[in-house]
């Protein structure tokens, strides 16, 4: 399995997006951190940035990856080798690679100019949503055999997640804003890594003061150890359970 | 070697395989024959395990292929068309498939890489390749671990005649170290010198696998071509 990622990583580095990426999120995040004189402000910014940008890649650069590899695929598919093995190792290349290139160009200026707990935050939420988008993107091109039909599903998905879902969550609290949703709401944002993301980082920003109560149960719930864990438990869940889906539909795949 | 009993597939409606059942044995040289969409290829992408039967089930050295993927260490295929990754370079595609195989310490068999005259181009990319020379990388990789089994889709089609004639050489003189080796085409006279026995396939169905002799002997011709033309005939007017 190593041997495989070896050659999917080689493969990545060849086709030079990945160094593109890198070198976007390094302009930005350096421009952000240098445009504002306050290093919380240049976070916030960059919040946002992180949250909207590394999801759209992460999940359409690994839809049209795997949709590229077929031939490698079918190459080694013929070969003694685990098929599991082979679809992890086309996930664990992507997410190499998308991870180094998330930390060198995000992740460095953030640990330059804001080396806070909320900055090693933003930095762990970008890398997490990094390897959850990975993973959806690798199920949506299993699952699909046509590319069109695959990048699309990826497309809407991101969709789904960065702003369909807020749009639902905000209908729903206004139809019920009589009754108590405070709790609710917390459940609500399990479903949704990028929300759960966005949650982690403005608790540690100090900014949920200003969310009034709402903000005052996310603080209670998600400030402390327990919130922590419950996180973490989620976010891999929402890593393990698209790539679990996506090796059991692979090994039954017809090639 | 090779068991296959009751395998069954089906692509949406089309029934691509039909209760196959057959028996291949080490030294034989068996030739697939068929109409097109019979479902030969089908059946080989299920012994290789890249197609996955609805049900039946295939032993290769009496161990189910279903549970158990080392056995293709024992199998060189050459698939039908030979699809590579684009952007490597003749080299690096054999590279990497010496370094995933390693451990089949069968030697390496670098005949027909020479023979091809692959060795001069090593450096070019894979989409740059015409659709014959593709199909010298896939024979040679096939050949290349000195496999057990054989197994060659359509291995002639798409080669020049020196190219072709090189490798029927080759695949004779792996059917003389006795090996097992399947295969299919539809140049009937290409597989006259190669094959011992012969399988039959139409809609799914197997419809016979007998010696080269003992069709000769049923059909009354002497050449395999006829023969297979005979049997044809014959299944298109029942």
């Amino acid at each position: 399995m190593k041997k495989m990622i070896k050659y999917v990583v080689l493969d990545i580095l060849r086709n030079r997006i990945v160094l593109a990426y890198t070198v976007f999120l390094l302009v930005i995040s350096l421009s952000v951190f240098n445009l504002e004189d306050n290093a919380a402000k240049g976070m916030l910014s960059l919040l946002n940035i992180i949250l909207i940008i590394v999801p759209l890649i992460s999940i359409i650069f690994s839809t049209i990856y795997v949709y590229n590899s077929t031939e490698f695929i079918e190459l080694l598919v013929s070969q003694p080798i685990k098929r599991t093995g082979l679809i992890l190792s086309i996930f664990t290349g992507l997410s190499i690679s998308l991870l180094v290139a998330f930390f060198v160009g995000a992740g460095l200026p953030i640990l330059l100019y804001s080396p806070s707990a909320a900055g090693i935050i933003m930095i762990a939420v970008g890398m997490v949503l990094t390897l959850v988008f990975v993973s959806l993107a690798v199920l949506a091109s299993v699952i699909t055999r046509d590319k069109a039909k695959g990048i699309g599903v990826s497309i809407l998905l991101w969709f789904y997640f960065a702003l369909i879902y807020d749009g639902i969550i905000l209908f729903i609290l206004f139809q019920f804003s009589d009754y108590p949703m405070e709790k609710a709401t917390i459940g609500f944002s399990s479903l949704n890594p990028i929300d759960l993301g966005r949650i982690m980082i403005l608790l540690k920003l100090d900014i949920a003061a200003m969310m009034g109560y709402t903000g005052a149960v996310f603080k209670d719930f998600f400030g402390g150890f327990w919130g922590m864990l419950y996180v973490l438990l989620v976010m891999l869940l929402w890593i393990v359970l698209p790539t679990w889906l996506a090796v059991r539909k692979f090994n039954s795949k017809d090639l | 070697m090779i068991i296959a009993t009751n395998v069954n597939k089906r692509f949406g409606r089309l029934k691509a395989l039909d209760n196959v059942s057959l028996t291949c044995n080490k030294g034989q040289s068996i030739s697939l024959v068929g109409p097109n969409g019979s479902g030969k290829t089908t059946f080989i992408k299920c012994l290789l395990g890249m197609v996955v039967p609805d049900n039946g089930f295939i032993t290769f050295n009496n161990k189910n292929i279903a549970h158990d993927w080392t056995y293709r260490s024992h199998i060189g295929y050459m698939p039908q068309i030979g699809r590579f990754p684009d952007n490597m370079r003749i080299a690096q595609v054999f590279d990497m498939m010496k370094d995933i195989r390693k451990n089949s310490n069968t030697g390496i068999d670098k005949d027909l890489i020479t023979a091809f005259g692959l060795d001069k181009i090593m450096d070019k990319r894979m989409r740059t390749l015409s659709g014959g020379t593709r199909q010298k990388v896939g024979a040679s990789l096939a050949f290349l671990f000195n496999p057990d089994v054989l197994i060659l889709d359509e291995p002639t089609a798409g080669l020049d005649p020196v190219s072709s004639e090189i490798l029927k050489e080759k695949i004779i003189s792996q059917k003389q170290n006795g090996k097992l080796i399947l295969i299919t085409s539809h140049i009937l006279s290409d597989l006259e010198d190669i094959t011992t026995e012969i399988i039959y396939m139409q809609e799914g169905k197997l419809r016979f696998h007998k010696s080269l002799q003992q069709l000769k002997e049923d059909t009354g011709e002497d050449k395999l071509a006829r023969a297979i033309a005979q049997v044809m005939k014959t299944n298109a007017q029942e």
